[in-house]
Formats: C-alpha cells, structure tokens, sequence
C-alpha cells in the first residue's frame, strides 16, 4: 500500500461523501418517517423529524392478514395483504426458474461448441433492450386470446397443460402467467451475468471430473455451481429485483386475486386521504431491497460491474 | 459426451424465451399490421397494411411524445454520465466512509420505481413537499426574501424536468459505481508513469484515465440510455404522463394507447417504432465500442511502452 500517503485528504472530500451519503438515503428516511406518521401529521408537516411515530398505516395496509382487528378500522378495505403474498409467490418462483435455467444456458454457451451457439448468444443479447412496454400489447393480446384456445394453437395447449391455467381461461389472471413473463424477460440478463462467472472456472477442474467418471450434468451441478456462488447470489438479487418491482406486465395480466403489490399502490397512489397507508406499503414494498443493498452490496457491486464490463 | 447434451442445457431457457419473448415480438409485428382491438381474437381481425404506421406519422400526439422520449433520455443519461464520472473519478482514493457510501449509494437503484415516484411525488408537492418547504424556508429569511427564493410548481410547471431529477438520483449511482471499477481497474504502471514524467491531475484525468476507461464508459452508457427508454414506472406515478402531454413518454403512450383507447394494432406499431429506435442506438454504440477498444488498446500500448 505505496498510495497510503499520497491518498491522505482534506476535510473537503469527508463533507462531500457526507453529503452524498445523505442525498442517497434522504428520500427513503422521508419514505420511513411518513409511513410512520398519521394523515394529519404529514400534510402540515409539524415536527420535521421529530414525531410520535405510529404503526397505524402499517395495520391498515396489512388489515387482511393480521391477526388481530386493528382498533382503529372498521372494516378491511384495502387488501394489501393477499397482494403481498402474490408478490412474493411471483418473485421467488420466478427467481428460481430464471437461475435454473438461466445458468445452464450460461455454461453451455461457455463451454459447449454447437450449431447455432453464435445465434443463440447473440440473440440473448439482443432482446436486452426490449422495454417491458413493447411487451404489453403481444403478451396481453396472447395471454388472453391465442394462448387460449383449446387445440387450435399447439403451443398454447401445451402450456395450459403444462403450467395449468384455469380450467378453460388463459395465461392471463393466474401466477403462472405472470411468472413466464418475468422468467423471459430476466433470463438474457442472468445469462449474460453468469457467463462471465463461468469462464473463470477452470477447466481442470471439470476435466478431473469427467475422468472420475462424472457425467456433464454431474459436472455442472456438483463442480461448476459451488464454484459461481457469487455470480449466483449477484444474479438472483437482479432477478428478485426485478420480479418484486416490476408494474407495467403484471398490471395487465392479474386480475383481482393475483394482483401484486405495485399494482395497488399506483391505484391507490391517487387517493390523497390515505397517503399515510400508501406510505407504508411502499414501505414494505421497498424492505427486502434495502435488506439486500444493506446485506449484499458486495454481490450486486460485483454484479453490476460484471455485467457492463463484458462488453 | 454425448452430442444433443448442450441442447439439453440450453432447451429449458430458449422454450421460456421463446414463448414469452420471441413470439410475442413476432405476433406484436403482426398484429401492428391489423385493425385489432382487445376483446378480438387476432385472426378474426382486419388486415390494414401499414395504416397503422402511416397514421402515426401524421399523429402530432406521437410526435409530441416521441420527443418528450428523446430529451427525457439524453439528458438525463448526458447529465447522469457527467456527475457520475466526475465523482467517480474524484473520490478514486482511500477515503474512510467511501465503502459506506457505496453501499448506500445502490438503494436508490434496488428501490422499485413504483415507490421511487411515490417518494418523490411526495416530495415536489406543491403545499408540503419537502422542496418547497425548504424553498419557503429559505424565503422567509432575509437574503432569500431578497433573492426572490420562493416554492415552485414543480409538478404543474416543470413536470419534465421534476422527472428528470428523480431519475438521476436514481440512477447516477449506477454510471458512478461501475466508472469507480474502471477506475480502479486501471493498469497502475501507466499512471505511475505520468506521475513521475509530471502530468498534473487534469492531464492525467484528460489524457490517461479518461482515454483508459473509455471502453467501459461507453459501456455503462449504452446499458443507461437502454434503461432509459424503459422508464416508465417512476413517471406514471408521479405525473401520469401530464400535464397534458409534457411527459408521456412513448411507453407510457403505448400503455394508454392500448388501455384507454383500446387500439392494439395503433399501439403495436408505436411498440415497433420504438423498438427499431432502440435497435439503432444498440447497432451504433456496438460499433462505437468496438472502435474505441482498438484506439484504446493502442493508447494502452503507447502508455506501456513509455513507462
């Protein structure tokens, strides 16, 4: 560490993190304080950051899975509660799914020569850039008409067979509609993460395994998979990420019973008199990130930088 | 090995991709060609050839809002590039706290949008956003009343720019994390070198680390400018695309062109407009990139050798 002494630094720079540091955290610290405040409090703003805090709006957003009647309720009108536990059903499945079958497209990509590898590398790459609003019309359009029909579309029945619609309706309205979408649409990105990872195993490794005896499947799950933890871990924040904060598709596949929670939270973000109960589920919206960016920053930092610096 | 084994690895993954991506993309073509509204079956549709396209070229609203696409996008990706650089290359140095910092720096990004606008809509609010209260703060004191200083309608006045502020403290931790790894990825030998020859701290930005870093600069912008075309969570919350057209970005056009006015077909063919604009920015920043890797790896060389 030759760069200890010339790295030695005026106050200025320590004033200059400080200041970053708090324009970073402000708002979720405003997010906090007003999920903890009554209606009242938040828009006279009396007290800045000094107040009784209240989990008043917390109670109300959770009204339909508590399981006590919160005093102050009458009845349960918002249902946030089962919009949280389709949340988290449609992160976590389609977490999974994209990591399983993300990193197996990964290693063969890396290590396998095949007909076709260069189109299909290149075409992962490409729908990259697809925005999630290009997807609205054909994905609604589909989940609702095509993928429908009983026999007259080969691939539709086969889904509904596979992932189980219900009964005669389509994709549209059920978890597994959602899920397929989110599982498409993250795997290019897992794909592209994990194979930078993979590259680093070396081959040796594999090679030992395979003279012991051990099949291809062998070698990836027991041989390659421990050795990409990190890239694993960095690849289903993203993924996990992305399924629990995505709106625009799951709004226009869920119907009443598979809602998930952005979607009530931009319907009722309109509604002025109950800020404070929006607050809060934003707020509960915004924990598992903030564990993650408080328990992981590490993995996302190296995920980050793995996926740009592959270019 | 046995020789179908890589299409078995690759099989799960191009089945999910394909039914949930590369069809609808292609039934999305399709069906930008037909008069076709939500509640018809795609085949019992109208074939329209490319009114749908045509008609949009003369829709002043498409304009409108491809523009508001087009400065929404550059400035923030231009002003997001500058300050995150700057500070990147700024705080390249063992400073206590710069962990902490970048730490904390990646909430914003891993927050979703929904709740990003949620926060900020609160927070330009005209009568008790935080801003304006500061504002009103700072009004109240003498210099400020002096100044003028008083609350603004950020959301009825300056809606573009209020969306643009939260976009970039969203993002500019982004292009300042990964400019940081670059940074510190840097061959040590070649600044060294500069030191030593006298490059004062502007030289060695301009000349060496800049030019170093280039490759992953362009990187990092292309993978923002993207992202930045798919916004549309943080804005619907916080303006619903208003005042009148000022920020209806084209996704959130689509989304209204599908849902309110129930036109697919009008919606698929914007879908394809903006699809083909994001392919061209791709194809383009490819190439740029691959120029600049040759012309670096060439400056790195250069560098090497003077060393």
């Amino acid at each position: 560490m030759a760069d200890t002494n010339y790295d030695r630094q005026n106050p200025a720079f320590y004033v200059l993190i400080a200041i970053l540091i708090l324009m970073s955290v402000g708002p979720v610290i405003i997010l906090l304080a007003n999920s903890m405040r009554l209606d009242v409090d938040i828009t006279s703003g009396v007290g800045g950051l000094i107040f009784m805090p209240t989990i008043r709006n917390y109670e109300t957003a959770l009204c339909d899975i508590l399981w006590y009647e919160p005093e102050h309720l009458r009845f349960c009108q918002i249902r946030f509660g089962g919009a949280f536990i389709n949340s988290i059903i449609i992160a976590l499945i389609s977490t999974a799914l994209t990591l399983i079958f993300g990193c197996m497209a990964a290693y063969a990509l890396v290590r396998f020569k095949f007909m076709g590898r260069d189109t299909v590398s290149l075409s992962t790459l490409a729908v990259r850039m697809i925005p999630p609003a290009v997807l609205l019309v054909p994905v609604f359009g589909l989940w609702n008409n095509a993928f429908c029909l009983d026999n007259d579309y080969g691939l539709g029945a086969w889904i509904r067979d596979t992932f189980g619609g219900r009964g005669d309706v389509c994709l549209a309205g059920t978890h597994s509609g959602i899920i397929i979408v989110y599982v498409a649409m993250n795997l290019p990105f897992v794909i592209w993460i994990l194979q930078s990872f993979i590259v680093q195993v070396p081959k040796s490794l594999e090679e030992a395994a395979r003279v012991d005896g051990a099949g291809p499947f062998q070698v990836f799950f027991l041989v390659v998979l421990p050795l990409i933890k990190p890239g694993l871990a960095a690849a289903s924040i993203f993924t996990f990420r992305i399924a629990w904060n995505e709106y625009l598709l799951a709004s226009a596949l869920a119907d009443r019973d598979t809602m998930t929670v952005p979607i009530l939270i931009v319907n009722n973000a309109s509604e002025f008199d109950g800020l404070g109960t929006i607050f809060a589920t934003g707020m509960l919206l915004a924990i598992p990130p903030i564990l993650f960016t408080l328990f992981a920053s590490r993995q996302i930092i190296t995920g980050m930088t793995a996926g740009a610096v592959k270019g | 090995m046995n020789r179908s084994t890589p299409y078995l690895f690759i099989a799960p993954a191009a089945l999910v991709m394909a039914l949930a991506l590369f069809y609808p993309i292609g039934y999305m073509m399709w069906g930008s060609f037909r008069d076709w509204d939500p509640t018809q079956n795609i085949s019992e549709t109208e074939f329209v050839g490319f009114a749908n396209y045509v008609r949009l070229w003369g829709d002043a609203f498409f304009w409108e809002s491809f523009s508001v696409t087009l400065i929404f996008a550059f400035t923030v990706v231009v002003v997001e590039m500058v300050i995150g650089v700057g500070l990147a290359l700024l705080l390249d140095r063992n400073i206590r706290g710069m962990s902490v910092l970048r730490t904390l720096f990646i909430l914003p990004m891993m927050i979703a949008p929904v709740v990003v606008g949620l926060v900020w809509r609160f927070m330009f609010h005209q009568t008790y956003g935080t801003f304006n209260r500061f504002l009103n703060w700072i009004g109240d004191t003498w210099w400020g009343n002096l100044l003028g200083i008083g609350p603004v309608d950020w959301l009825g006045q300056n809606p573009l720019l209020s969306v643009i502020f939260a976009d970039i403290w969203q993002w500019t931790p982004f292009i300042f994390i990964l400019s940081l790894a670059a940074l510190q990825s840097l061959p040590r030998s070649a600044l060294e070198a500069a030191r030593i020859d006298g490059a004062t701290g502007w030289q060695q930005v301009w000349f060496i680390k800049l030019p170093l870093m280039a490759p992953v600069l362009v990187v990092t912008m292309l993978l923002r400018l993207i992202d930045a075309f798919k916004v549309l969570e943080v804005i619907l919350v916080m303006t619903g695309g208003g005042p009148g057209l000022s920020t209806e970005i084209l996704a959130l056009r689509i989304a209204r062109t599908a849902r309110e006015f129930r036109e697919l077909g009008e919606a698929a063919a914007m879908s394809n407009y903006l699809l083909m604009l994001l392919m061209l920015l791709t194809l383009g920043m490819f190439a740029f990139n691959r120029w600049t890797e040759a012309r670096s790896r060439k400056l790195k060389f250069a560098a090497e050798e003077e060393g």
